[in-house]
This record gives C-alpha cells, structure tokens and sequence, in this order.
C-alpha cells in the first residue's frame, strides 16, 4: 500500500478532474452518439477513480462501496443508452444526434 | 297578539317570488297564478287582523326581527312598527295589490313570462310592505330602493323593446337623483338625532325649536327624495314613460303604491316637518305647482295610458300639497282614495286596450259603452269619484285638502279648485272620447271588440265599490261624520297637531267651499259633455297644425327635452370625450401593456427551446456548474 501513499492526493484530484473535464467536453462536442456515450462513461469512471482515491485517504470503506453502486448505475444506464441509440439509428440511419432536432419551437 | 307575526306579511310575497322566480317555468299558469295572488292574500287576511287589532287599542308596537347593523356606536336592528299609519297602508298595499294580482292572471294569460310577471310583482309587493313596516329610516331605506329595483324590471318586462328599457332606465336613474337626497337626510338625521329610529328620532326632535336650519335641511333633502319616487316636479318625467310597462304595472306601482311611498315617508317623519315651516311652504308649493302643471297636460294627450299617467303626477301633487299645509290625514285620506279609483283606472283603461286589440290612442276609439258593458261601467265611477263628486270617494279626501289649503292660504285654494276643476274636464274627455259617441277605430278591431273575462272584470267591480264607499271613512264633522280615519291616525300625527296653530274653519265656510267646488266640477263636467258629446269633438290627428300654445302643451312643455339638453347631452359628451381620451389610451394602453410584456417574455423564452440535443446537454451542463458555484460560495 505504501506505493499508493507515495503518490499524494492532489494528482489524484488533477487526474480525476482532468478525465471529468475531457468526457464534458466530449458529450458536448461530438456529433456521434456512439462517442458521447463513452464520455459519458469517462465522466463516470473519473468519479469513481476519485471516490476510490479518497475512500484510501480517509481509510474509509463506504467511498468504495459507492463506487460500486455507480458502476451498477452506468452499466444499466448504458443498456439504456444504446438500445435507444439503436432506435435512432434504425429510424434515421445515422448516429449523428444533429438530426435530431423535429422538437424545435 | 297577531302583531307579533307581522313579520309574516312581507314574507309571504317573499316566499312566492323565490318560488315563482325559481321554479316557475316547471309549473302551469293556473298553479302560478295561484301562488302568486295567494300570498298576497294570506297577507291581506293578516293585515286586516292586526287592523283589528291596532283599531281596538291604538298603539304602536315595535316587532324586533334581528340585529342588523353593528359597526362601532353605530346600531340599527331590522325591526317593524305596528301602529296606525303602517297598518293602514298595509291594508292598502295588500287589499289593492290582491285585486290587481286577480286582474293580471286574465291580462297577462297570453304571455310568455306570465310566471316571471308574477315572480317581479310579488318581490315588489314584498319590498312595498318592507318600506311601511319599517321602524327605522335604514329599513324603509331598504324598501324604497327594492320598489325601485322593481319598478325597473316591470316597466322593462317586455325587454326585446329599446325604447321600454330606455324609460325603464329613466325610472330607475331618476329614482336615484332622488334617493340621493334621501340618503344625504338620513345620514343628516343620524348626525343630529344620533339614531335613526322612528321613534327615537321623533321622540327628541319635539323638543326642538321650530325653524331651525338643521330641520330645515333634514325635511328639504328627505322631500328631494320623495320628489324622486312621487314624481313631482323636477324628477317626475319618468311616470309618463313608465306607461311602457303592462297595464297592471301602471296600476299597481305607479299609481297605487310605489308613489304613494314619498307621501308615507314625510307622513311619517311629520313631526320634522312641523318643525320646519318654510319645508312645508316649499312641500306645499312644488306639490299645488305640479298638481296644476301636469293637469295642463293631462288636457292634450291622447294615449290612455298618458292622460292617467298625468293625472296620477297631478293627483299626487294634491296629496303633497295636503302634506305641505298641514293636512297629513287629508293626504294619507287621499293617498287611499287615489289608490281605488286609479288603480280601477288603469285596470279598465287594459280592459278598454285588451278589447281594442293593443290600440291605445283615444282618437281611434269612441262608443265602446255598448262593447263593453262593465268596463264603461267602473271606468265611468272612477271619473265621477276622481273629479270629486259626492259622495264618491275623491270628494271627502281633497275637499279635506282643500280645506286646509283654505285655512293657510286663500290664493293656494283657489288653485287648488282650478286644478280640481282641470282633473274634471280632462278625465271627463278621456271617458267620453273613449265610450261615447260612434266608433272611430278599424273594422278589424271592431270585429274583435269582447268584455274582459272575470278575472279582469271582477277586480274592476270590487274597486268600484270601494271607489263609491271609500270615501266613508273620513266623514267631516260638518256632516255629522266621526272622521273615522282622522280618529284612527291621531296618534301617528298627535306631536304635529299640538305644535300646529290649527285654526278651524266653520262650519258654514267649509260646507260654501264645499258648495262652490262640487258647483265649478259640475259646470266643468257640463263643458266637457257639450264639447266631446254634442259636439263630437275629436282631438286633431299628429300631423294637423294648432296654435303655438297647444302645441307646446301637447309636447308636455318639451320639459325632456330640456332635461336632454341640460343634462343628458351634456354628460354623454363628457362620456364620449372621458372614453376616447382616457378609456382607450390610458387604461386600455395600461392593462395591455401587461399583456404584452408577457407575450415578449414568453417569446424570448420561447427561444430556448431549440431543438438541438447538443444544446440541451450544455444547458445541463450550465446549470451544474452553477449549481456547483452556489455551493461552493
């Protein structure tokens, strides 16, 4: 465990807040939906890396715990995700999400 | 005591219009008829009960209902006075409105409305009896407004007509020119009496000096009020036109009740009046110039309905002239008189225009003696009783004013006697041109020409007779009479004949006026005859010149159009300009404004929703950070 200690808490938060940023970034500049999926699944994981990291900090369980509930979240939230990407793909046959815009006015 | 459930007599009339009013349209004619004349009878029979009952002992009692106004020091209870005077309007109210109730059952039987007719007359009778059995101003406030209300809605009761719901509206607002007058001597009474109960009020006012300024202002703006419900001079242009309304309506309100209202409110307050002589020369004077005025008309109209019409302003000008010269009884003798013999007018008068197929113009008639049997027959009582033969009911109580009018001022009784010899000349014209002669209407109305059902016939012979025996209750002393009706009333006016310098005529003048008058009506009767019978004079058709004077008479002195010019035109222009000007700029451009800040708002917001999903999840992601900073700081 010493080789985790050695590394100090902020690179830790800078990784994690880094990943967060690059996956917001992704969700709001990609047109594919296929890609913003995996962003959104970035944003994730740089939460759970955080959680674990400061769950070993504090010598807590329950921010491991928690991650764990997170991943159970995403992955059910990602069957979601892509059955409906799939709908939309067979109804317009294209993941681009700029088609998608009859709600307007 | 039966006094005690006198609160039962406006509630029966209550009860049929809530009934009528409500259920009316689910229930035949005959079973509204029924219920309508009903509850006026039942309150009839309970009049005439306690009738009894105040005769036998002769005192005024007061019924408390409920406590009605609390506010502060302020209190005023829903009470009725039982005494003399109430009593014997009730009989008035009740035994009249009956009569013309039964009457309205046949006249109004091919109407549509029939059940509101009789729904809109019962709320009237209701507020009628409300106003006299009041025992504070505020109660009988409640009830002048009421028959007001009332009088609106019956003038205007054929509603499709414009120009019935113009006249109704000219009641209705010069009504309330009136009442505001009332009101300003109510609160005036309040402020200086500091109550507003008869008794109360009357009991410290006796204690007062006569002539005082206050009394003065208190008895002129209460008369303002009664020149606006008895129609008299300035505010007494809407009777005439109050004609538009059916038959019954004109009898019962404008010539039995409602008018007669004014004369109850300052036969009551009399105790404020005595103290207050210059009112009483005023009362006198506006009452004696409006009897004659609207006498002068009478003589040139040529609708029924609007010769009657004049002749009950006139007739309620005497009653006021009776009022200002001390004769309270003699008014309130005439005010019961009047009621017979005009509302026996005006139910023969829809006889006559029911049998002439709606034809009102007097010109279009003539001969109709022999169509009509039973009309003629009591129209032909009522006129001999108006122009006050005896011993027909109008002889006793106008020569009672006459009288006293003798007593206070000679000039005034010889204007009176001019007035009365008027009344003569033109309701004998209106019966002659009406049933004697030839016939001058259309071959179809001819052919149409039927005596009235019963139920019209048989209230028009009741009036009659109480035309021809009314006069009865008020023999003078002259004759050897008790005056039955000046005994009954004393107490109401005991405080006013104490104060009052009551010098009393002979009895060797009062039977040579007497003499004089019955003499002048008789030659006046005469003239008529040789004029409308011998002569067969028929007034000249609309479009026939006549002589400047005549001509002014017949368009009644083209008093409304002077009202239109100084009044109506004025303020309609004002309401004109106040509309374009700050009706539609201001406020419309006010309220609007909201309006369309909102429509803005809205269309800006609007914007937001785009459409794109890449915008929606950055709008998200706004928000999140925003939430975060609130957080965070």
């Amino acid at each position: 465990m010493s080789s985790i200690q050695s590394v100090h808490i902020n690179l830790y938060i800078l990784l994690s807040t880094v990943l967060f940023c690059i996956g917001v970034l992704g969700v709001l500049f990609r047109r594919n939906a296929i890609i913003i999926l995996m962003s959104v699944e970035l944003m994730l994981n740089a939460v759970n890396l955080l959680l674990v990291a400061f769950s070993s900090y504090w010598n807590d369980a329950a921010g491991q715990v928690f991650v764990f509930f997170v991943m159970v979240v995403a992955a059910a939230e990602v069957a979601v995700g892509l059955a409906i990407l799939i709908t939309i793909y067979r109804n317009t046959k294209s993941t681009d999400i700029d088609i998608l815009n009859k709600l307007k006015n | 005591m039966l006094s005690n459930y006198v609160w039962l007599i406006p509630v029966f009339p209550l009860i049929g219009f809530l009934i009528i009013g409500l259920f009316g349209k689910n229930l035949s004619k005959g079973l509204v008829g029924i219920i309508g004349c009903g509850s006026i009878f039942l309150s009839l029979l309970l009049s005439a009960g306690i009738f009894f009952e105040v005769k036998a002992h002769h005192e005024a009692i007061s019924v408390n209902l409920f406590d009605w106004i609390s506010a502060g020091s302020f209190s005023v209870s829903f009470s009725f006075l039982v005494d003399p005077l109430s009593v014997l309007f009730l009989l008035i109210i009740t035994g009249v409105g009956f009569l013309i109730h039964v009457y309205s059952v046949g006249y109004m039987h091919d109407d549509p409305a029939f059940a509101r007719f009789f729904a809109h007359l019962n709320l009237f009778v209701f507020f009628m009896l409300l106003l006299v059995l009041g025992d504070n101003f505020l109660v009988m406030f409640v009830g002048w407004e009421g028959v007001g209300l009332c009088s609106y809605l019956l003038i205007g009761f054929w509603f499709k007509n414009t120009e019935y719901n113009k006249a109704a509206n000219k009641a209705f607002i010069m009504n309330r020119v009136g009442d505001l007058g009332f009101i300003l001597g109510i609160i005036l009474i309040y402020i200086t009496f500091g109550s507003v109960r008869y008794k109360e009020v009357f009991d410290v006012a006796s204690s007062f000096p006569a002539g005082q300024t206050v009394m003065i202002a208190i008895t002129l703006l209460l008369f303002v009020g009664a020149t606006g419900k008895s129609a008299q001079i300035p505010l007494y242009t809407w009777l005439p036109d109050a004609m538009a309304g059916p038959t019954p309506v004109s009898a019962l309100i404008h010539a039995a009740t409602m008018v007669t209202a004014g004369i109850y409110m300052i036969a009551r307050s009399n105790i404020l009046y005595t103290l207050a002589p210059i009112s009483m020369d005023i009362v006198a004077g506006v009452g004696l110039f409006t009897a004659l005025f609207a006498a002068t008309i009478g003589l040139f109209q040529n609708d029924i309905k609007k010769v009657l019409a004049y002749s009950t302003v006139s007739q309620l000008g005497y009653m006021f002239l009776g009022l200002g010269v001390g004769a309270y009884t003699g008014a309130v003798f005439h005010v019961m008189t009047h009621a017979f013999f005009k509302a026996l007018l005006f139910l023969a008068a829809g006889s006559v225009i029911h049998a002439m197929s709606g034809e009102q113009d007097i010109r279009n008639m003539g001969g109709l003696r022999k169509y009509l049997p039973k009309t003629y027959l009591t129209f032909l009582i009522a006129t001999i009783a108006i122009a006050g033969i005896p011993p027909f009911a109008g002889f006793f109580s106008k020569d009672e004013i006459l009288a006293h009018a003798f007593e206070y001022n000679k000039f005034f009784w010889f204007l009176g006697v001019a007035g009365s010899l008027l009344t003569a000349f033109y309701m004998f014209r209106l019966y002659f041109l009406t049933f004697s002669g030839k016939f001058r209407g259309t071959h179809h109305q001819q052919e149409h020409l039927h005596e009235s059902s019963k139920t019209m016939t048989i209230p028009l012979i009741i009036l009659a007779g109480l035309s021809i025996i009314g006069g009865f209750a008020g023999i003078p002393e002259v004759f050897g009479g008790t005056h039955f009706l000046k005994d009954f009333l004393s107490p109401v006016f005991a405080a006013s004949d104490f104060k009052m310098f009551s010098k009393h005529l002979s009895h060797s003048t009062e039977l040579m006026l007497m003499g004089v008058t019955v003499l002048a009506v008789i030659a006046t009767i005469y003239f008529a005859w040789m004029n409308f019978v011998k002569k067969q004079t028929v007034p000249p058709a609309d479009s026939v010149a006549v002589n400047p004077v005549q001509k002014t008479i017949y368009h009644k002195y083209y008093v409304d159009e002077l009202y239109a010019m100084i009044f109506t035109k004025p303020i309609d222009w004002l309401s004109g300009k106040l509309h374009k000007f700050i009706e539609l700029k201001v406020i419309d451009s006010a309220v609007n404004f909201f309006g369309t800040a909102v429509n803005w708002t809205s269309a800006q917001a609007r914007l937001i929703q785009t459409g794109y999903v890449g915008f929606y999840i950055f709008a998200m992601v706004i928000g999140i950070i925003l939430i975060l900073f609130y957080k965070l700081f």
